[in-house]
C-alpha cells in the first residue's frame, strides 16, 4: 500500500479523534462519541501496519492483543473511587512509551548515519529514508525534536507514577521535597538545557541519557512536592504533557497525526488545568510551586462551638424538608458511600422531595471525580449541577447535607480577607435553612484551615465515618 | 429530673404545656413526666391517656409544684402558683415580663429560674421553640374561621342555578404570622384576599400565600423589618395617614377585615378606625386579633363580640388558641419539649441552664436569684438579610463609554498577544527548515481546534474526558510501529515495549470511559 492511502487514513483518524473530543459536550452524544475515538484508533493502527515503515506484523498485533487483554481486565475490574489512580498509571505508560520512541529514533539517526557511509542506504527502513534525505540542519532541528520529546515523556513517567502512588495511598499524600527544595529542580532543569546544547552540536548518546535522568528526576521531585487536594490539577497537568510529548516525537518522525492528536490532547490537559485552578482562585504556577502560601495575617478567629446530632436529628429534619441539596467531597469517594447517598436521595425522593447535587470543580482527586460516582450510583445526572448553577439555590433550600468535603465549602473563603483561601470560589450552603456535616472527626481538612462553617449556628456535625453515618440515617428513613 | 404540667388557672382556659405524645418525646430526653389530674380534659386529653404514655398523674396542684423540678405551663402563673416556686426549679411559660414586675421579683425572691416563651430570640434555630408564633398561627387560621361563623354568606364565589354569588373579600392587616395564617385560610376557602402590612418587604410572602398586596402610594423609605428583629417599627405620621387613606378606600368593598397589627411593647395602633367601620356593609366581620392590647379597631370590647348599629359584627376574642385547644396544645407542647431538648444537650434528663447560649440566655428572665430580664441584644440578626446596596444606574452614555474601553482593552490584549505570538513564529521560521514549519502548521491549527473543542466539554464529564484523551495520546503507539520492522534489535526491543504499553492503554482507556458513560443516566 502506498503512503498516499496512509495520509488520508489519518486525516479521517484525526477527523474522528476531534469529533470523539467535541462529542463530549453532553452526556448523550458522548456515548457516540467514544465509538469515534475507538473508530479512529483503529483505522491509525491499520494504516501504520499496512503503511510504509512497519514490520514485524505478527509481533505488533501479538503485542497489541497482549496490552489489550491487561487493558481490558484493568477497565473492567477497576472500581469507580479507583479512577484517578488508573488515569495517573495510564499517563505513566504514555510517558514511557514516548521516552521510548524518543530513544529509538535516536538510534535510527546513528544507524542511519553510519549506513550513509557504508554507502548502502537502499536496505533501510522509510524513517530511515526520510531522515537520509535531510540536511545537517534539518537533523540537527530533529534532534532538539526528539530530545524534548524524550524530556516530557520522562517527566510525565515519574510524575505520573508518583501521582499514581499518592493517589493509591502508597505514598505519602502530603507535600514532601528533598532538601534544597526547588533548587533541586531548577538544577535539574539547568542541566538538562546544557545537555540539549551538548546533544545539539554532538548527537551523542551521553547527554540524551543525562538529560533523560534529571527529566525523571524533575518528575519525581516535583509531583512528590505537591500534596493530595491538588491532585486533579497535577493530573490534568499530565495528561497535557503526555499530549506534548506525542506532538513533540511526531515532530521527530515526520507524523502529522501524532502532532495533531498530541496537540489535542495537551490543549484538553492544559484547560483542564486551567480550569481546575480557576475554581481554587489560584495560579498554575502556585500549585505546582506546592503547598498553600503564606498568610497575609491572622486568621480570623473562629467563634462558637462544633455541634453533633445524631442520625435521628438528621431524620426528622430531612423528612420536614422540602428541597435537599447536597454536597460529596471526597471523603465520600473515601468511605465508598455513593450508593448510601443514592439511597437516600432516591428515598427522598420517593416522598416528593427535591434533592440535587451541587458538585464543585475540584470535588474528588480528579476533575469531574463526583459525577462518575454518583453516575455509577445510579443518581440521574440532571440533579448533579455545577456550582454556579445552584449557587444562587442555597436560600431557599432546606438541608444541605455536606458530606466529606470540606475547603471547597469553607465560609472563609469570604468572609475571612486573611484566609489562604480567601477568594475561592466556594459552595455557599452556610445560607441554607439548615447544614449538615459528616465528617471524620474535628480535624482540619487538606489545607489545615479551620472551618467556620462547623460553627456556625445551623450546622449540626454528624461524625463518623460517612458510610456507617449514612446507613445509621437510612435505617431511620423508610423506603 | 421530674417535669409537670398543671392545670391551667386563667378562666376560659382550655390549652394545656404537656401532651402524651410530647411527654413521651420528653422521656425519650432522659425526664419523668407528671400531670395535674383534668389538666388535659378540656383540649381533649384524658388522665387515662396520659398514663398510658407513662405520665405520672399527680391529684393536687400542690404536690405537683412541690414534686416537680420543671414546672411547663401555658398561661402567665399568678402569685400562689410563684409562691410555690423554690430555689433550683425551672418554670417554663408565657411571662409577660415586660408587664410583670412583681411576677419576676417574687421568682428572684425564691431563686427559681424561669424561662418565658415570648421571649424565645427570633431566629432561625430557635423557631422550634417560638411559642408566639405556633399561637399566632392557630390565632390567624381561627380569626377566618369565627369570622365565617359570624359571616351570612359563602367564602367563595359560586354560579348556580339558584343565582349568582360573589365570592367574599377579606382584608387582612398586619403580615405576620397570624396574618399569613389568616391570608392561608381565606384564600384556601375561596374568599378573594388582600393584604397590608407596614414592612414592604413581606408584600412576596403575601403573594406567596395567594393574596393581594395593597400598596401605598408613599415615597418614604419604608423601615426594613429586620432591624427590629422581624417585628414592625412605629410608623411616621405621614405614612399613618396614606395607611388610612387606603383603609378608606378599601372599607366599604371588603366583607371581612381581620386585623393583627402589633408593636412590641405597646398599645395596639389603630387602623380601623370608626369612620372605616360605618362605611362597612352591613353584615360584614371585623375580627381584631390585637383585642388584647385595646385593639386595631377602637370599637372593639376585648372578649366579646359586638354588633354595631350598621350591623357589622366585631370579633375582640382574646382565647383563639385556646378555643382550639387540642391543636395549640400539642404544637405549644412541642415548643417546650424543643426549649428542654435544648436544656439537655446531654439528653440525660439534667437541666444545663446555658447562659451562654443565645436562645435559652434571651428567654430566661430570672436565673439563680438574679432578674436577667431585658436580654442583651442576640448575637446573630438572622432574619432578613441586609438590603442589597443599590448599584448606581449608569446613564446610556457611561454605559456606551465603559462597553468602548472594554472592547479597546480587548482588541489591545488580542492584537499585542497576536503580534508577539507572530513575531516569536516568524522568528522560528526564519531559522527553522520547511519540512519542520510544514508540520507547525499542522500543530498551531490542532492545538486551536483542540481548545475550541475542549472548552465545550461538560463540566461533569471531565473525568471520562480524561480517559478518552488518555486513550488516544496512546496515538504514540504509531511512532512505535513505524520503526519496529528496521533496524537493530535494541530498537526492535523498545518499540516492542511501546506497542504493548500503548496497546494496554488504548483498551484500558476507551473501555473504562464507555463504562463510565454507560453508567450516566437521565431521571
Amino acid at each position: 500500500m502506498d503512503y498516499g492511502f496512509t495520509t488520508a487514513a489519518y486525516v479521517v483518524a484525526a477527523v474522528l479523534f476531534i469529533l470523539s473530543l467535541g462529542g463530549l459536550s453532553n452526556q448523550e452524544s458522548a456515548k457516540r462519541a467514544v465509538w469515534y475515538g475507538i473508530a479512529g484508533m483503529g483505522l491509525a493502527v491499520f494504516a501504520t501496519l499496512i503503511g510504509p515503515g512497519s514490520g514485524l506484523w505478527l509481533l505488533s498485533i501479538l503485542l497489541i492483543a497482549g496490552g489489550g487483554i491487561i487493558g481490558t481486565y484493568v477497565a473492567k475490574k477497576v472500581q469507580m473511587t479507583e479512577m484517578p489512580q488508573l488515569v495517573a498509571a495510564m499517563h505513566s505508560l504514555v510517558g514511557l512509551a514516548a521516552v521510548f520512541v524518543g530513544f529509538i529514533a535516536h538510534f535510527e539517526i546513528g544507524n542511519v548515519a553510519a549506513a550513509v557511509a557504508a554507502g548502502s542506504t537502499e536496505d533501510l527502513g522509510t524513517f530511515a529514508k526520510l531522515i537520509a534525505k535531510k540536511t545537517p540542519a534539518e537533523i540537527s532541528f530533529l534532534r532538539v525534536e526528539l530530545f524534548l520529546g524524550i524530556f516530557i515523556g520522562a517527566i510525565t513517567f515519574t510524575g505520573s507514577v508518583i501521582a499514581f502512588g499518592k493517589l493509591a495511598g502508597k505514598v505519602t499524600s502530603a507535600a514532601t521535597k528533598l532538601p534544597g527544595g526547588h533548587m533541586l529542580n531548577a538544577g535539574a532543569a539547568g542541566l538538562s538545557f546544557l545537555c540539549l546544547i551538548w546533544y545539539f552540536s554532538s548527537g551523542g548518546f551521553l547527554p540524551l541519557f543525562l538529560m533523560t535522568l534529571a527529566a525523571l528526576f524533575i518528575g519525581y521531585h516535583l509531583i512528590m512536592g505537591i500534596g493530595g487536594a491538588d491532585m486533579p490539577v497535577v493530573v490534568s497537568m499530565l495528561n497535557s504533557y503526555s499530549g506534548w510529548a506525542a506532538a513533540a516525537i511526531g515532530f521527530s518522525l515526520g507524523n502529522d497525526l501524532l502532532i495533531v492528536v498530541g496537540a489535542l490532547v495537551g490543549s484538553s490537559g492544559a484547560i483542564l488545568s486551567y480550569i481546575m485552578c480557576k475554581a481554587m482562585n489560584r495560579s498554575f504556577v502556585s500549585v505546582i510551586l506546592g503547598g498553600f502560601g503564606g498568610t497575609t495575617g491572622p486568621a480570623m478567629e473562629v467563634e462558637g462551638e462544633q455541634i453533633a446530632i445524631d442520625a435521628d436529628g438528621v431524620a426528622t429534619a430531612l423528612d420536614e424538608a422540602d428541597s435537599v441539596i447536597i454536597i460529596p467531597g471526597y471523603g465520600m469517594a473515601v468511605a465508598q458511600a455513593q450508593q448510601n447517598v443514592a439511597e437516600l436521595t432516591r428515598r427522598l425522593r420517593a416522598k416528593g422531595k427535591e434533592v440535587r447535587f451541587a458538585i464543585h470543580p475540584v470535588a474528588g482527586r480528579l476533575p469531574g471525580h463526583m459525577n462518575v460516582l454518583l453516575a455509577e450510583a445510579k443518581v440521574p445526572y440532571d440533579i448533579v449541577l455545577e456550582m454556579d448553577e445552584i449557587n444562587e439555590d442555597f436560600p431557599d433550600t432546606d438541608v444541605a447535607i455536606v458530606i466529606g468535603s470540606n475547603d471547597i465549602v469553607n465560609p472563609a473563603a469570604q468572609e475571612d480577607p486573611n484566609s489562604p483561601i480567601a477568594g475561592m470560589p466556594v459552595l455557599e450552603c452556610w445560607k441554607a435553612k439548615q447544614v449538615f456535616v459528616s465528617k471524620r472527626g474535628q480535624g482540619t481538612g487538606y489545607s489545615g484551615i479551620e472551618n467556620p462553617l462547623f460553627f456556625k449556628e445551623n450546622t449540626r456535625m454528624v461524625y463518623g465515618d460517612a458510610k456507617q453515618s449514612l446507613d445509621t440515617l437510612l435505617n431511620q428513613i423508610a423506603a | 429530673m421530674l417535669i409537670g404540667t398543671p392545670k391551667e388557672l386563667a378562666p376560659g382556659e382550655n390549652r394545656v404545656a404537656m401532651t402524651p405524645d410530647s411527654a413521651k418525646q420528653l422521656q425519650k430526653l432522659g425526664y419523668e413526666c407528671a400531670i395535674e389530674a383534668g389538666a388535659g380534659a378540656a383540649a381533649g386529653f384524658s388522665d387515662a391517656a396520659y398514663e398510658a404514655a407513662g405520665v405520672e398523674v399527680i391529684k393536687t396542684p400542690a404536690a405537683l409544684w412541690k414534686a416537680c423540678d420543671i414546672v411547663a405551663k401555658v398561661r402567665q402563673p399568678d402569685a400562689t402558683e410563684l409562691k410555690r416556686l423554690t430555689k433550683g426549679k425551672t418554670l417554663i411559660s408565657f411571662f409577660n415580663p415586660a408587664g410583670n414586675e412583681e411576677g419576676m421579683e417574687l421568682a428572684k425572691s425564691k431563686k427559681a429560674n424561669v424561662i418565658a416563651m415570648e421571649m424565645v430570640p427570633r431566629i432561625s434555630r430557635a423557631q422550634k421553640m417560638d411559642a408566639l408564633s405556633s399561637m399566632a398561627n392557630i390565632a390567624g387560621y381561627r380569626a377566618v374561621i369565627e369570622a365565617g361563623n359570624n359571616f351570612g354568606r359563602f367564602f367563595t364565589g359560586q354560579i348556580t342555578a339558584a343565582g349568582k354569588v360573589p365570592p367574599a373579600k377579606v382584608l387582612v392587616v398586619g403580615a405576620g404570622v397570624a396574618g399569613l395564617a389568616a391570608i392561608g385560610t381565606s384564600t384556601s376557602l375561596g374568599a378573594v384576599t388582600y393584604a397590608f402590612d407596614v414592612r414592604p418587604e413581606v408584600a412576596e410572602q403575601v403573594e406567596s400565600m395567594g393574596a393581594e398586596f395593597v400598596y401605598l402610594d408613599f415615597e418614604e423609605e419604608q423601615q426594613d423589618g429586620a432591624a427590629t428583629g422581624g417585628y414592625a417599627a412605629v410608623s411616621s405620621p405621614e405614612f399613618r395617614e396614606a395607611q388610612l387613606a387606603k383603609f378608606r378606600e378599601l372599607a366599604p368593598e371588603m366583607d371581612i377585615v381581620i386585623t393583627t397589627a402589633l408593636i412590641p411593647n405597646r398599645e395596639a395602633p389603630e387602623l380601623w378606625t370608626e369612620d372605616m367601620v360605618a362605611a362597612m356593609k352591613p353584615g360584614s366581620v371585623i375580627v381584631d386579633l390585637a383585642a388584647e392590647k385595646g385593639g386595631n379597631c377602637k370599637l372593639t370590647v376585648a372578649d366579646e363580640k359586638v354588633v354595631t348599629d350598621n350591623g357589622v359584627t366585631i370579633i375582640g376574642y382574646t382565647d383563639f388558641p385556646s378555643r382550639m385547644a387540642a391543636q395549640s396544645s400539642s404544637l405549644y407542647a412541642t415548643n417546650i419539649r424543643h426549649m428542654m431538648a435544648d436544656l439537655t444537650p446531654e439528653k440525660d434528663g439534667q437541666v444545663n441552664h446555658n447562659m451562654e447560649d443565645d436562645v435559652i440566655r434571651g428567654a430566661t428572665v430570672t436565673f439563680e436569684g438574679e432578674i436577667t430580664f431585658p436580654p442583651p441584644p442576640p448575637k446573630v440578626q438572622a432574619i432578613a438579610a441586609k438590603p442589597k446596596e443599590a448599584v448606581p444606574e449608569l446613564t446610556p452614555e457611561e454605559k456606551r463609554a465603559k462597553e468602548v474601553e472594554a472592547f479597546k482593552a480587548q482588541t489591545k490584549s488580542q492584537v499585542t498577544l497576536l503580534a508577539g505570538g507572530g513575531a516569536l513564529l516568524l522568528l522560528v521560521g526564519l531559522f527553522a527548515p520547511v519540512s519542520f514549519m510544514q508540520h507547525f502548521i499542522v500543530f498551531a491549527l490542532a492545538c486551536f481546534v483542540g481548545f475550541q473543542v475542549i472548552w465545550g466539554v461538560a463540566h461533569s464529564l471531565h473525568t471520562p474526558l480524561m480517559a478518552v484523551t488518555n486513550a488516544i495520546s496512546s496515538i504514540i503507539i504509531l511512532g512505535a510501529l513505524m520503526q519496529i520492522g528496521s533496524g537493530s534489535f535494541l530498537v526492535i526491543l523498545l518499540a516492542a515495549l511501546s506497542v504493548f504499553m500503548a496497546g494496554i492503554n488504548i483498551f484500558g482507556g476507551f473501555l473504562v470511559t464507555r463504562r463510565m458513560l454507560a453508567m450516566f443516566q437521565k431521571s
